[in-house]
């Protein structure tokens, strides 16, 4: 085994394990953190594709920032498990049947018999362009080949901007909101107003 | 530098939701209707531009992205006429519900721009990026009257579905590229020609490819969604959802099935015919029971869908231009039915149950016909044009040798007769329980009018509209 | 010696390289860790000049043993989990807050030769991994089970994850001014006098990268995280002892390695600012540590003067004011880049 395939073992390891662990553990604070693990890891298994752009946008998109949102609305609400659990056993066995059909069929068809090395290089039609590093090489693809899926894809996230805000804003009349521009205008004489008072004689 | 030409209308239509968007923002109290007269404007303008790009060759464009034909032309106009229609008819039913607002437009927008992607799309990836786009805008759009549980509901049935099927979609894909190496549709069509007649790979991967594309069609058995979404989404959604979306999920099916993946047809023509004898059956057997009058449209769309596929079964060019034609003039039918439904509507009361429809005859003969003249077409009563698109894809499935299934859809369109008849019965024979007045937007009126007379008055063209759907497909394998 | 340098020659090339690296590691890291001891001194001197006062002056002359002691107290204080804690996770916390801010130093260049990494995408390695700094905060304030504390980790991932965008944005404009996103070439881009210097194109961009900067590092008046006058201590509340030290590190590593992104990407780095005898003289690690130095004095200086922020105008100021100026530059930048004659004066 060499040093790379051994890297590759163990980080898919702990990527099948941690993966596992989102599924199974009760605690969902921790499910979350072992998403954020399983997320790493494929970091690292694309590292060692020598897919650096991929591995280090997925940490610093999928790690950095929605992990950190989706642990924000994790923490805040109450997940009751038990009842979540509620009826798992009544649908196990359907629902079992119908995975692993599904895991068999999927394992017949993708088995290296059917799909192995030899057959998705052969079936390959562009060679990844090696004379450029990967950020490089995925740059040129995005701006050239692939601009139009690329555009539509920045119009689904506008798409899901104006969704979330559309669904989520609602202006509550009671709200307390601060103008800014009017706060610096403000001058001393709007605020303050200057009194002359006679004093008054002492008695 | 790029050929941008064949996807301007698109740009146009997105361009314009941008500027609907910062309108919004400045002038909203100033012009009240801005938004819509600027949403409407775009989609005439948009049509019109697609209208004059028109080009008889087919062209492959963007690196292998998109493909302008006259599939995509007509499909194109068709989704920009169906969305304009289903915004006038809707224009006082959202005033009155509170979601009058620059999101509804914007989102109704970027809904069509999804569609005209899906139906020019060349390669795997504008096909699902333009799906999404378009599914994204329906969960939306459907929870946008965030204060409805049932809208609510069906918003979230929708999605947790909808994410399901596209999950099933891409798996398919994903396995299409494994055993052909390549995401561009003509490219695994000719990668699919060299393969062994029953690859195992391909064709598990066509198995996930139609069970998402049956998802997002609504046929049985991936319907569940259907009259949930119907029934819980504000009318006007319901409209939208019920006529554009279906022709641009119709024309995926063209794309990938018939496109990409002629080569495994043995196999998804097998596939196909149970999918439209479940369809057929459970539509319209369901219909009978409902008493909520948008389920029962629900069912009755998903009855449709299988008559839809009954002429894509055929897997010939005749078949699909059939096919092609009864979407079309479904799309038009639905649009009525739903239009009427609106009509009935007012403010706090929403027509849904069968009763308001009830004696419509003694509240607005006019209507009452017109009524009768969608129901007529959509159970296919001669000499409607619903019964021209019927008998031709029927027909489409006997020449391609199915006999048994024609049998079955004869006999369950006769079925779907009875609920279609029982509604024209209610509102002419039944004394009126709902004596509500009649009071919507004259763009509401004339239009309905104008789509019901023609639910009539196109019959005599109806081999002229076909023949322009088959010079639509002529290009297809 | 010869026996070692035997013992040397005799190990494996892996084991050789894996040595050398830790020994790199460790050069780096030791020198760091004092330095935080030592900025947390001179803020405490800095800023009590700057509020007349003398600061820490009682542990060995003139103060200079104070974050000695301060050290040694809290390794010799009890680390207190609280009842009711997630034991695992509390423990975790300020390690994860650690580790990061000293990974990131591994692709820092000092020197156009002193570097550790010297990879190409070492921009996105230091985003990315500075992005997970935040996991400390976040997991210290659920763990500990304490209201203040889990206020003050709410507040720092919003505030995180916010000003993350501005800091991207203004780096986008750095990777196209430098066009590579090596740390030591774009330092190398800005070769040959201080005019050529990034911050002078980029001006927004490089003041919202240093604003983002301060928020992203949880100090003053961006430290709503801890607010001390408001929710106590915010996410370390409950931390003691080492553990509490470990927070302590990981803030003033994080402000020491912010500084040293600032002076890398936008003050030229190593470069001296003039290009002839008298400046030359010093040697390149000095003008860096001087620059370090001096974006380090700003952070002592800002926080010694202006009030907290409010948090909601934390937000506004992230959301509606640094995010679109970015974005605005950029778009500036694109502009003149493409369309215009002038574009050498992002782009050699």
């Amino acid at each position: 085994m060499t040093f790379e395939s051994a890297v590759f073992y163990f980080f898919s390891a702990i990527l099948l394990g941690s993966a596992a662990m989102v599924v199974t553990i009760r605690n969902s604070v921790k499910s979350a953190l072992f998403l954020v693990l399983a997320f790493v890891s494929a970091a690292c298994l694309w590292m060692l594709l020598r897919a650096e752009f991929l591995a280090i946008v997925l940490v610093l998109v999928y790690v950095g920032a929605v992990m950190v949102l989706f642990l924000f609305v994790v923490m805040m609400i109450d997940v009751n498990m038990a009842v979540l659990r509620q009826g798992f056993g009544e649908y196990l066995p359907i629902g079992g049947l119908v995975a692993v059909l599904m895991v068999v069929e999927i394992a017949l068809a993708v088995s290296p018999r059917q799909l192995g090395p030899t057959r998705i290089a052969a079936s390959l039609v562009h060679a990844p362009p090696l004379h450029m590093s990967n950020t490089r090489a995925l740059g040129v693809l995005l701006y050239t080949t692939y601009v139009y899926p690329f555009e539509i894809a920045a119009v689904i996230l506008l798409v899901a901007i104006i969704a979330a805000i559309a669904l989520t804003m609602r202006r509550r009349p009671d709200t307390k909101y601060q103008d800014p521009a009017r706060q610096v205008e403000v001058r001393a004489r709007d605020r303050v107003r200057l009194v002359k008072m006679p004093t008054e004689p002492k008695a | 530098m790029l050929h941008i030409r064949p996807v301007v209308p698109e740009i146009i239509v997105f361009a314009m939701a941008c500027v609907i968007l910062l309108a919004d923002l400045f002038w909203k109290r100033r012009f009240k209707g801005l938004m819509y007269g600027l949403t409407q404007a775009t989609l005439i303008a948009a049509s019109v531009t697609a209208y004059g790009l028109r080009d008889p060759r087919a062209r492959v464009v963007l690196h292998g992205m998109v493909v302008q034909d006259r599939l995509s032309t007509i499909l194109q106009i068709a989704i920009f006429a169906l969305t304009a229609i289903v915004l006038a008819y809707s224009r006082t039913y959202i005033v009155e519900r509170g979601v009058f607002r620059s999101e509804f437009f914007v989102l109704a927008l970027t809904g069509v721009v999804g569609m005209c992607v899906m139906v020019s799309a060349a390669h795997f990836l504008s096909l699902y990026l333009g799906l999404e786009l378009l599914s994204l805008s329906l969960y939306a759009l459907i929870a946008l009257q965030r204060d409805s549980i049932p809208a609510t509901e069906a918003a979230m049935k929708y999605f947790v579905l909808g994410a399901l099927s596209s999950g099933l979609l891409l798996y398919g894909l994903s396995m299409l590229y494994g055993a052909t190496g390549s995401l561009e549709i003509t490219r695994v069509a000719t990668a699919l020609a060299a393969l062994p007649r029953h690859d195992l790979v391909a064709t598990l991967g066509l198995v996930f490819v139609l069970s998402g594309l049956a998802f997002k069609l609504g046929v049985v058995p991936f319907h569940m969604w259907v009259p949930d979404v119907y029934e819980g989404a504000p009318t006007a959604v319901t409209l939208y959802v019920g006529a554009a979306p279906k022709i641009a999920a119709f024309a995926l099916f063209l794309r990938l099935l018939v496109e990409g993946l002629h080569g495994l047809s043995g196999a998804w023509q097998e596939m196909l015919v149970l999918l439209a004898f479940l369809s057929m059956a459970v539509g319209n057997i369901v219909a009978i029971a409902q008493t909520n009058l948008k389920r029962m449209l629900a069912y009755s769309a998903i009855a449709h869908m299988g008559f839809v596929l009954l002429g894509l079964l055929s897997a010939r060019v005749s078949g699909y231009a059939d096919a092609l034609f009864y979407a079309l003039v479904y799309a038009f039918m639905t649009l009525g039915a739903f239009g009427i439904i609106i009509l009935l509507s007012r403010k706090g009361f929403e027509a849904e149950r069968l009763e308001d429809l009830r004696g419509l005859y003694q509240r607005s003969p006019w209507y009452a016909w017109m009524m009768l003249l969608f129901m007529f077409s959509m159970a296919g009563v001669p000499p409607t044009i619903g019964f021209y698109a019927k008998f031709a894809v029927i027909e489409a499935a006997v020449s391609a040798g199915f006999y048994g299934l024609a049998v079955a859809a004869v006999l369950f369109s006769v079925i779907g007769a009875f609920y279609y008849l029982r509604i024209v019965k209610l509102m002419f024979f039944d004394a009126p329980v709902d004596a509500g007045p009649l009071r919507q937007g004259r763009d509401l009126r004339w239009l309905l009018s104008l789509n019901g007379i023609a639910m009539l008055l196109t019959t005599p063209w109806a081999g002229t509209l076909i023949a322009i759907c088959r010079s639509a497909v002529r290009g297809l394998p | 010696m010869g026996g070692l340098t035997a013992l040397w020659g005799g190990m494996p090339a892996w084991s050789q390289v894996l040595l050398w690296d830790l020994a790199k590691i460790v050069a780096i890291v030791v020198p760091l860790l004092l330095s935080v001891a030592y900025l947390t001194f001179v803020e405490r001197k800095v800023i009590g000049y700057m509020q007349v006062r003398i600061g820490p002056n009682r542990v060995g002359p003139r103060g200079w043993l104070q974050p000695i002691a301060d050290g040694l107290k809290l390794l010799l204080k009890e680390i207190i989990v609280p009842s009711g804690a997630n034991k695992g996770l509390f423990i975790v916390a300020p390690v994860l807050a650690l580790m990061p801010a000293l990974v990131a130093w591994a692709v820092v260049p000092f020197t156009s030769t002193l570097v550790l990494a010297n990879i190409n995408a070492g921009l996105l390695f230091v985003l990315a991994v500075t992005s997970m700094g935040v996991y400390g905060v976040v997991i210290a304030g659920w763990a500990s089970n304490s209201k203040y504390a889990f206020l003050g980790s709410l507040r720092s991932a919003a505030q995180i994850v916010a000003y993350e965008i501005a800091m991207g944005f203004a780096l986008v404009g750095v990777l196209m001014a430098a066009g590579t996103l090596n740390l030591r070439k774009i330092a190398l881009e800005q070769a040959g006098g201080f005019w050529h210097w990034l911050f002078l194109p980029l001006f927004p961009l490089f003041l919202v990268y240093f604003i983002a900067g301060v928020a992203e590092t949880n100090r003053a008046p961006f430290d709503v995280a801890e607010g001390e006058s408001e929710i106590v201590a915010g996410f370390h509340v409950e931390y003691s002892g080492m553990t509490f030290a470990l927070f302590f590190l990981a803030e003033y590593a994080n402000m020491i390695l912010v500084s040293a992104l600032t002076a890398v990407l936008f003050l030229g780095g190593w470069l001296p600012p003039f290009d002839f005898a008298p400046f030359t003289f010093v040697p390149p690690l000095g003008w860096f540590l001087l620059k370090v130095c001096a974006i380090l004095f700003l952070y002592l200086w800002l926080r010694a003067t202006f009030p907290r922020y409010r948090y909601d105008q934390i937000m506004r100021l992230g959301w509606k004011v640094l995010i679109p100026v970015t974005l605005v530059w950029i778009g500036v930048m694109g502009f003149v880049m493409f369309f215009t004659p002038w574009a050498f004066v992002f782009y050699r």
